[in-house]
Formats: C-alpha cells, sequence, structure tokens
C-alpha cells in the first residue's frame, strides 16, 4: 500500500523476513527462555561489585564522610563525579525516546525501551551520590518544602543545588510515567502469551489491564508525542541546572557561562555511549540482531560524533579563554596549560586522549559501521567522561586562591567501593530488566514493520529494478 | 434481549483498514477493534473523535506553574524572607530569575503526571484492572472488530466473510 511507501535509498531497520508474529515470538523469548551462563556471571558479578558498594555506603553513613578522601579544600570529588557521571548517561534514553520521536525517527524505536531503561536505572545510582554524601540520609527529606519544626524554616529556592532536587526527582518521574506508559502494549502482549498461571499474573498486573481498544491507541499516541514534547526541555533543563552546581559559582573554572549547553551535549556523548556500550551486549546476547542492527549502531554514531565535537569545541574554548585572560588564576583551572603540565597532568591527558582523540576514529566509516569498533570507543568515551568531570571538580578545587592551602585529591578504598557499587548495581538492575522486561517495544516495531522492513522494502522496490 | 456480538479476526491492518470503511459504509455501528499495535487512520475511519489529552496537558501545566509561583512567593519571600547572597528577599518579581528553574520544572511535573493519570482513568487502566480484550491474539498479530447483532446476524457475517475475515465468530455478551 501506497501509505507504508519509504524511499528505497532508506536501509531497512527490520532484517530479515519478519511478519507482526514473529516480532512478538523473537521479543518473547529471552523472557520466556532460560538464562544462560553468560548472564549469571554478568549478574553475579554485579551483584558482587553491588555488595561491596552496600558495604561502603553503610561504613560511610555509620563512621562519617572521613572515610572518603575528601579534604578541607576538596570538599567534593569521587562523589559529585559520580552523581554528575550517572546523571549524564541518564540523557541518552529521554533523548531517544523524546527527541526522535518528536523528529519522527524510525530508528529509535528499536533502541528506545532499553535506552529509557537505562535512563531510569542511571539516575538511580545518581540519587544516592548526594543523599549520602549529606552525612545523615535520613534527613534527606529536608530537601522538600514541607512544613516542619523549624519555624517553619523552609527550602532555599536561590540555590541550584535545590534546582537540582527538583530537575532530577521531576526527570526521573516524567522518564518513568513515559516508560512505563510506552510497556503496557508489550507488558499485554506477554500477559495474552503466558502460559504459566504466576507468569501471566504477573504481566496482568504490570500491564495493567492493557486492550488495545482504537480509542485507547488513539489516546496513547497522543500522550506519547505530548510527553516527548514536555521530556524535549525536560531533559536539557537537567543537565543545564546541574551545570549550574558550578557555573553559579565563582571559582575560576567554574565560574563559566557555556557551561550548560557544554554539559548537556556532554551529558547526550556519554549517554549514547552507554546505549552502545549495552545495546552491543544485548543484541548478541538476546538474539536481537536482526532489530539492533548496524545501521542503528551507525546512527548512534553520528549522534556520538555531532555531540563529541560540540563538547571539544567548548574544551577549546575553555582553554583558550583561560589563556587569553591573562589571569594567573586560570591557569589552575582544568582546562589551562597548568593542568595540563601540573599534578593532574595525567588527568587531563587521559580526558583528551578518551574524550576527544578515540571518537575521532568513527569519522572512518569502517568502524562506525562496526560493533566490536563501536563497543571499544564507547567504554573509551565513559571513560573520558568520568574523567571530564573529576578534573571539573578535583583539579579546580586542588588549587585555591591561596597557594599555602593547595592540596591533592587521593580516593580511599571507600570511595572507589561506593562508585563500583553504583556500577554493580547499575548492572543487577539493567540484567533483570533484560530478563523480565519487552527490551524492545514491538507494538512500535510492528507498526513500522511495512515501512522499514527488509521483506516490505524489497516487495514494494522490487518492482522498480 | 440478547446481547449477541459478532468479532470477526482480521491478520492484517490494511485489510482491517478497508474493512472498517466497507462496514461503515453498509452503515453498521462498529462497537469496538482492538489491535495489537496503533493503526494508523484507524480512529478517523471509526469516527472517533479526536481526544482531547493534550489541552488537558495545557492545563495542567498551568496549574504547575501556578503553584510554582505561589510556593516561592510563600516560602521565600512571605512566610520567612532571608538574604540569601543579596538576592532581593522583598519582592517575588525581583527574587523571580532564581526561581525560574523551579517554575520550569513544576510546569513539566504536573503537565506530565496529570496527563498520564487521566489518560490511565479515561481509557481505564490501572494495576489490578482485569484486560478486557476479548481474544489473546490481539496484542499479538491480529486485529478484532466487535459489532452488535440485531437480528442480522447472517448479513453481517456475510458482510465480514468478504471483507477478508480469517475468523467470524458469534458470542453471547453477558
Amino acid at each position: 500500500m501506497s501509505s507504508h511507501y519509504e524511499a528505497p535509498i532508506r536501509e531497512p531497520l527490520v532484517l530479515g523476513d519478519k511478519s507482526y508474529h514473529d516480532i512478538t515470538v523473537d521479543i518473547a523469548k529471552p523472557i520466556e527462555g532460560k538464562a544462560n551462563k553468560n548472564w549469571y556471571i554478568a549478574f553475579t558479578i554485579s551483584l558482587i561489585a553491588f555488595s561491596w558498594g552496600i558495604g561502603c555506603i553503610l561504613y560511610t553513613i555509620g563512621t562519617g564522610i572521613g572515610v572518603w578522601g575528601l579534604n578541607k579544600n576538596i570538599g567534593w570529588a569521587w562523589d559529585i563525579t559520580n552523581f554528575v557521571w550517572w546523571v549524564g548517561i541518564g540523557h541518552a534514553g529521554t533523548l531517544i525516546s523524546a527527541v526522535l520521536l518528536l523528529f519522527r525517527q524510525r530508528w529509535r524505536m528499536a533502541i528506545n525501551r532499553s535506552a529509557e531503561a537505562m535512563t531510569i536505572f542511571a539516575v538511580f545510582q545518581a540519587g544516592l551520590f548526594p543523599i549520602i554524601h549529606m552525612g545523615r540520609p535520613w534527613n534527606a527529606y529536608w530537601v522538600l518544602p514541607i512544613p516542619n519544626q523549624f519555624g517553619s524554616l523552609w527550602v532555599n529556592f536561590n540555590s541550584p543545588l535545590l534546582w537540582d532536587v527538583f530537575a532530577i526527582s521531576t526527570y526521573l518521574s516524567v522518564s518513568l510515567v513515559f516508560w512505563w506508559t510506552g510497556l503496557l502494549p508489550d507488558f499485554a502482549m506477554l500477559r495474552d502469551r503466558a502460559i504459566k498461571p504466576f507468569q501471566k499474573k504477573i504481566y496482568a498486573l504490570l500491564s495493567f489491564g492493557w486492550s488495545g481498544r482504537a480509542k485507547d491507541w488513539q489516546r496513547f499516541e497522543e500522550v506519547s508525542l505530548v510527553l516527548a514534547g514536555l521530556a524535549t526541555p525536560l531533559v536539557l533543563s537537567v543537565h543545564t541546572i546541574v551545570s549550574m552546581d558550578f557555573a553559579t559559582s565563582i571559582n575560576p573554572g567554574w565560574h563559566s557561562t557555556i557551561f550548560p549547553p557544554y554539559f548537556v551535549a556532554g551529558a547526550i556523548f556519554s549517554g549514547f555511549a552507554m546505549v552502545q556500550t549495552l545495546l552491543g551486549v544485548m543484541r548478541k546476547v538476546t538474539n536481537l540482531e536482526n532489530y539492533i542492527t548496524r545501521l542503528h549502531v551507525e546512527y548512534m554514531n553520528m549522534v556520538i560524533m555531532l555531540t563529541g565535537g560540540i563538547v571539544a569545541v567548548a574544551y577549546a574554548s575553555e582553554f583558550f579563554i583561560a589563556w587569553y585572560t591573562g589571569s594567573p588564576y586560570e591557569n589552575f583551572t582544568y582546562m589551562s596549560v597548568g593542568a595540563a603540565t601540573g599534578a593532574y597532568g595525567w588527568a587531563f591527558w587521559s580526558l583528551i586522549l578518551f574524550n576527544i582523540a578515540i571518537p575521532q576514529l568513527l569519522w572512518i566509516k569502517k568502524i562506525r559501521v562496526s560493533f566490536i569498533g563501536s563497543f571499544l570507543i564507547s567504554i573509551a568515551i565513559n571513560i573520558g567522561m568520568w574523567f571530564e568531570r573529576f578534573d571539573i571538580i578535583a583539579i579546580v578545587l586542588s588549587k585555591g586562591h591561596l597557594p599555602s592551602t593547595w592540596t591533592r585529591f587521593e580516593p580511599t578504598f571507600v570511595d572507589v567501593g561506593v562508585f563500583i557499587g553504583t556500577i554493580g548495581f547499575f548492572g543487577v538492575l539493567f540484567l533483570l530488566y533484560a530478563r523480565t522486561f519487552p527490551v524492545i517495544a514491538q507494538a512500535e516495531v510492528k507498526s513500522i514493520l511495512k515501512v522499514s522492513g527488509e521483506n516490505y522494502k524489497k516487495l514494494r522496490d522490487g518492482s522498480h529494478e | 434481549m440478547s446481547n449477541k456480538v459478532i468479532h470477526a479476526l482480521y491478520n492484517d491492518d490494511d485489510i482491517l483498514m478497508d474493512a472498517v470503511k466497507k462496514v461503515k459504509a453498509a452503515h453498521h455501528h462498529i462497537d469496538e477493534v482492538f489491535t495489537p499495535f496503533p493503526v494508523h487512520g484507524l480512529d478517523k475511519a471509526l469516527g472517533l473523535a479526536p481526544t482531547k489529552l493534550a489541552i488537558t496537558a495545557f492545563l495542567y501545566g498551568l496549574t504547575g506553574l501556578s503553584f510554582a509561583i505561589w510556593m516561592t512567593n510563600y516560602m521565600m519571600i512571605e512566610d520567612w524572607p532571608q538574604d540569601i547572597g543579596g538576592k532581593p528577599n522583598f519582592s517575588w518579581v525581583e527574587n523571580m530569575p532564581a526561581f525560574v528553574p523551579i517554575m520550569f520544572e513544576l510546569t513539566v511535573f504536573f503537565a506530565a503526571h496529570l496527563m498520564v493519570i487521566t489518560f490511565y482513568m479515561r481509557s481505564r487502566i490501572w494495576p489490578f484492572k482485569e484486560a478486557e480484550n476479548p481474544d489473546v491474539r490481539t496484542t499479538d498479530d491480529h486485529f478484532l472488530m466487535e459489532i452488535s447483532v440485531h437480528d442480522n446476524e447472517k448479513e453481517l457475517t456475510a458482510l465480514l466473510q468478504e471483507t477478508g475475515a480469517v475468523e467470524i465468530n458469534v458470542i453471547d455478551k453477558h
């Protein structure tokens, strides 16, 4: 039918000779089947890391923040680095599902579910750090504007840290309902296929009794579109506000007006890298190679090249301005000759290598469409983006205006443990998700099958050749 | 009075769309259509009114914005004004730039959540709700059209057969 037309020059997004039923079977398979050995190995490793993290968190709370490597000058280090790193990773999911929906990009449908899951799990990890860093996490509710016995003393709405509370909780909760609403038809599919009564009960509960009436679908599409419209500025606002934690301070190196766009680009950069890392493994483990294809990998790499380019230009301008001001204080910022040649030179050069040099390999088409190449580069970007935040925080704080206070940050095993623990926690959540949730938005993929499916494209385009 | 309905199952969205148009042209009322994925144009073919959820989202957003303005004004200006970083604490308007992030976030928070809750309520979906699709295949690869029977069972069956239904069942609905 003509309404399913797509230009023949566009490569298919669903490979193989698939029918609607095949999509159902392929996406239900990882859930209905048994987990393989690799899954158990990965899950055990994640669980061990997570347990170690819990131990380190309990030790921190029981003994005090003194067990971290923080000192009088560097009062923020790994904790806030990890917080910003995880929030940044959490940006790709909503970008893929919201921004790409507004731009009508069909390739988002194979990856949006997992990217959103990653977003939600990453924001969980991010949220842990400020709460642990409070020292008295049982008072965490003090960040909420609720009446209290102190006067009542309200929260400070002038503070970017409070803006963060509002931005991140809005982001987490809106991403969650966006994700869950999209999941309803897919849970319904699993519910209607389930043979075991327990499984049926669980998926019936999760699907909220979704029945797929014409009116429901009409509302579903409208809600998805409006949520995408709301989530697009929301996702940009979150890292903008995170950057204001630094930019509204008066530290040289932090007090920078380009921080908001630069942080947002960096967040998307790191988020897409993490999606690449996770999906590179997941498509193999769950046998979904026909849905997450080379084309998807290439498109994601293009987004990585664009946002990575923005980040590189931001570094260059920060470096240039630091030098151009002629101010000696600027020579102690994270993007300066001082940083490149100082005690933290190794961190500076790691950032340049992992975040700017290595991603340039993606200009080569062969690497851009290669699964292994993309996977390795995405790991490099994950490391590079961690160093970016560490450099911004630790290098800037290590050298203040008073040389006698200059100091260094040395992480203790607890700093390392909490970080590893959040990676483990993230792994545990994602692995459980991959076994129990439909990892691809099958209803949406079915709706594009006739447009972008390989077999349908061949049928249509065959007559022209 | 018997509550007989016909369930016609189709296995293709294009055949379903043509069938809907034919049944409509024959002046039969289609009670419901269950599909495994959104079929574009189906709501128009069925004559469903456009949804007003986007309008409710706009109104909820305005509510959130108003709430944020009220809250920042009450807490920071009226109830306990404090001098924080020399920011003006005697007038909301002058302190407003610092409140923009809060105003924005609460607008989005209210609009998104209340719209989704409205959607769930209007479509009657919530935890522990029983599913109402009459055939489990409608979440996989089948499309089901439900039509009430008013002593015209034979005529309807013949019409539906003609439209390419793969299965036709007459069911007593309670």
